[in-house]
């Protein structure tokens, strides 16, 4: 091989680029997300149960809000029939924090974990509660 | 081994330009989709039908959208702060004090808005007067022609829409108004907004703005909120149905509109 | 081939060095700018477009006038550009990257910059700009690399490279007409609504483009042993002499149709430039510099005695290049937002941080241009050595 000696350094360069996700991560705490439901609104509901199920929110959230937001904006649409049959205003201010008016325990939770930032809250108002907490 | 250097790296070439293309069809695609994002399979998957969404039934309906505005009614300074006011306050619109401003409805002398009118020795009362000044809500608006991502387009109700989402700050919209209807998000406007209204969202830095008939309270069966506070000195209705309120006024008054030669076609209109 | 830029002089690295670490210190004030927004522009509700806008402007016009080095040398078989092309080819590859740079800048949204391709709207001029500047970009790409990969191989060009060569004339001239249509087809903008501002930009671009290339030519030869050949020279500065007097023709009539017909829409922005309006008067010298600019550079290029003489061709071309960049890299934007819709004057002057983004956009360019060129003419002193 010609060049070994330039090839061997660039090839370790090269793999220590590429791994540096790990290097950065490597010894830091994996705190497991936590989304808290404990709010007034949801403390008083007598089913808690989101506008669609658990399950179908969790996987499914952005993809609704994203189809939300193209609806409300660009096709002047603004109710929402869930599955059940109930009609919600898709807004994320009246509807969404009406119940989740906890950002830092719920939205963050698993967004801090991924490593996701929306970019929802440059231009949406966060909860009240929230935004008292000296945000 | 029968593959030399050469070969060896025209394969390993073309399939990386394979793989890559593929990744790039594959998320154009459902970006191009958009309208099918809504994961259908996966709703079916997990056992549910497809939901819907639908229109507020309150909602109030018209083929094109316009106003008059009738000066001769605005007499006293808070006659104008009313309408400015409460637009300003539901809407979030910063009061930032240097050029790089931001006006959804706001005043200017009479010959200001209408420059090409400014005749003189004119009538004192009138050369002197304030107008409310808006976007036009243009019938054909050179605005939305421009825009190279559709963030700017016309909804079918003749209201000349914005999408903060889609905005890329390009300001091609604010060369081609040709009223000075639009203003850019130069900065951050939070800072600069008296009171955030939560449930209105604020613009965010790098995105154009403006009046949109306040679009949101129509959806959902509500006048536009200066016609609702200037007393009955803002008509607004349906420009295509004859018995609207708008085209009785107009039909009864004269009235004039900004730079009507440009062909826009604008639906705001001035009762002097 | 592209190893060619690894090799070089002392100076060729200084240069580089120089270049990198001017970069280093203008992207800081992009980082402010990413950070702040462009609050740190001069730009305002009333003038929306600035410099970088500006800068984007002119810099089509210099890719663009590549073409008049393909028109002769492909089209005609003008062999004395030989020596040349490729410095032109590349000189637009460096030229459309500032271009695509200085509209990413000035964009309040970087980030959704993909946005233009993800919801194409046909109907906007600013799609079909994109669209026409990275076909040309592409263009030139392949032309000027495979055109010298096959002179270093002493082999022919390969055979599909020629349609490719015929596409790029039309392309050229397409990318500096698309660009003219952004301005030229806005209602309300009187200084720019204009039928004549295509081939205004075309004009002024023929000659402020090879005016640039000759004088980086004039610049490198300095250093290099490669000379482009004083046939070329004497060619192109006369193709520069011809497109600069239709420039200033193009201008004269403009000036006519609004002064003769007294319209004030047509005469504002002409009056805001030239004489000041309302009182501001700001740009007022400029536009002078570059009107005596103009005349010097004329009167040097017309006179075949005088053009031919290297040293006045040289401060001609400075000056040309000078008095085309105040009118098509600063004043036509400033000016067409003036006055604005309500009749006012908004005067626009560019802040620092917005200069050196600029200016570092423009160190980009340089550095492109500087690694190309190496490149080109490394191959091209050694196959003619």
């Amino acid at each position: 091989m010609y060049n070994s000696g330039k090839i061997i350094i660039g090839l370790v360069l090269f793999i220590g680029l590429v791994t540096t996700p790990i290097w950065f991560n490597i010894g830091k705490a994996d705190v497991k997300p936590d989304p808290s439901l404990n709010t007034p609104v949801i403390q008083q509901m007598k089913v808690k149960h989101c506008i669609e199920s658990k399950q179908f929110m969790i996987d499914n959230h952005m993809r609704l809000l994203y189809d939300w937001r193209y609806a409300v904006v660009r096709d002047n649409m603004t109710i929402y029939k869930s599955t059940t049959g109930q009609y919600f205003t898709m807004s994320l201010e009246t509807t969404c924090f009406h119940c989740h008016s906890n950002e830092k325990q719920f939205c963050n939770q698993c967004h801090t974990y991924a490593n996701i930032q929306p970019y929802c809250w440059e231009c949406h108002v966060k909860p009240a509660q929230e935004s008292a907490n000296g945000h | 081994m029968d593959i030399d250097k050469r070969q060896f790296l025209k394969i390993v070439g073309v399939s990386s330009a394979l793989w890559i293309g593929s990744r790039l069809a594959g998320g154009l695609s459902s970006v191009f989709g958009i309208k099918d994002r809504f994961d259908k399979r996966a709703l079916a998957d997990a056992g549910y039908e497809v939901s819907k969404m639908l229109p507020d039934p309150k909602e109030l309906k018209a083929r094109q959208w316009a106003m008059a505005i009738d000066i001769r009614q605005f007499k006293t300074p808070d006659d104008y702060t009313r309408c400015i006011g409460v637009c300003d306050k539901i809407h979030n619109i910063p009061d930032i004090p240097t050029k790089q401003d931001i006006k959804w409805i706001w005043e200017e002398p009479y010959n200001a808005a209408f420059p090409e009118q400014h005749n003189q020795y004119m009538e004192a009362a009138l050369e002197n007067k304030s107008v409310l000044l808006l976007c036009n809500q243009c019938e054909f608006p050179p605005c939305v022609r421009v825009c190279p991502t559709g963030a700017t387009f016309k909804r079918p109700d003749g209201i000349v829409m914005m999408d903060y989402h889609r905005c890329i700050g390009c300001r091609y919209c604010m060369a081609a108004c040709p009223y000075g209807s639009r203003s850019f998000n130069f900065r951050d406007p939070r800072p600069y907004i008296k009171k955030i209204d939560p449930d209105y969202p604020t613009r965010t830095r790098g995105v154009v703005e403006k009046c949109d008939f306040c679009a949101e309270r129509l959806d959902q069966g509500l006048m536009p909120a200066c016609v609702d506070a200037s007393k009955g000195a803002m008509i607004f209705g349906d420009l295509r149905d004859q018995n609207s309120a708008i085209r009785k006024v107009l039909s009864t008054n004269f009235s004039i509109r900004r730079k009507p030669e440009l062909g826009t076609q604008p639906n705001v209109f001035y009762i002097l | 081939m592209i190893e060619k830029a690894l090799y070089g002089s002392k100076k060729y690295w200084i240069w580089v060095l120089f270049l990198v670490a001017l970069l280093g210190v203008c992207f800081h004030f992009y980082l402010l700018q990413l950070k702040d927004g462009l609050t740190i522009t001069g730009m305002s509700r009333n003038v929306s477009w600035g410099l970088y806008i500006a800068q984007f402007t002119y810099l089509v016009g210099v890719a663009a006038s590549a073409v008049m080095l393909v028109i002769p040398y492909y089209l005609h078989h003008y062999k004395a550009f030989a020596r040349m092309m490729i410095l032109g080819e590349f000189m637009a590859i460096a030229a459309v990257t500032m271009c695509m740079l200085f509209i990413f800048v000035d964009l309040g949204q970087p980030m959704r910059v993909m946005n233009v391709l993800l919801y194409p709207q046909l109907h906007s001029v600013m799609f079909w700009d994109m669209t026409v500047l990275s076909g040309y970009l592409i263009l030139n790409i392949l032309i000027g690399w495979n055109t010298l990969e096959a002179e270093r191989k002493n082999a022919p060009p390969p055979s599909w490279i020629k349609p490719l060569i015929y596409l790029s004339v039309v392309w050229a001239i397409s990318i500096h007409t698309v660009t003219a249509f952004l301005y030229a087809g806005l209602p309300g903008r009187p200084y720019w609504l204009s039928a004549i501002m295509a081939a205004r930009f075309l004009a002024g671009a023929f000659c402020s483009g090879p005016a640039l290339l000759l004088l980086l030519v004039f610049f490198v030869q300095r250093f290099v042993q490669y000379r482009v050949g004083d046939e070329a020279i004497k060619a192109l500065s006369k193709i520069v002499a011809y497109a600069m007097s239709v420039n200033v023709f193009f201008l004269l009539l403009e000036i006519f149709t609004a002064f003769y017909s007294r319209i004030p829409d047509d005469m504002n922005a002409f009056r805001y430039l030239f004489v000041g309006l309302d009182g501001h008067t700001t740009l007022v010298p400029a536009m002078w510099v570059s009107v005596g600019l103009s005349i010097v550079s004329l009167a040097i290029l017309v006179p075949p005695q005088l053009r031919d003489n290297r040293r006045l061709l040289t401060m001609a071309l400075i000056a040309l290049v000078i008095a085309t960049w105040i009118d098509k890299g600063f004043s036509l934007i400033a000016a067409g937002f003036v006055p604005n819709p309500f009749d006012r004057v908004t005067v626009y002057l560019p802040t620092f941080p917005e200069i050196m983004i600029a200016l570092g956009v423009y160190t980009i360019g340089l550095l492109i241009l500087t690694i190309l060129w190496k490149v080109a003419i490394s191959v091209k002193e050694k196959t003619t050595a």
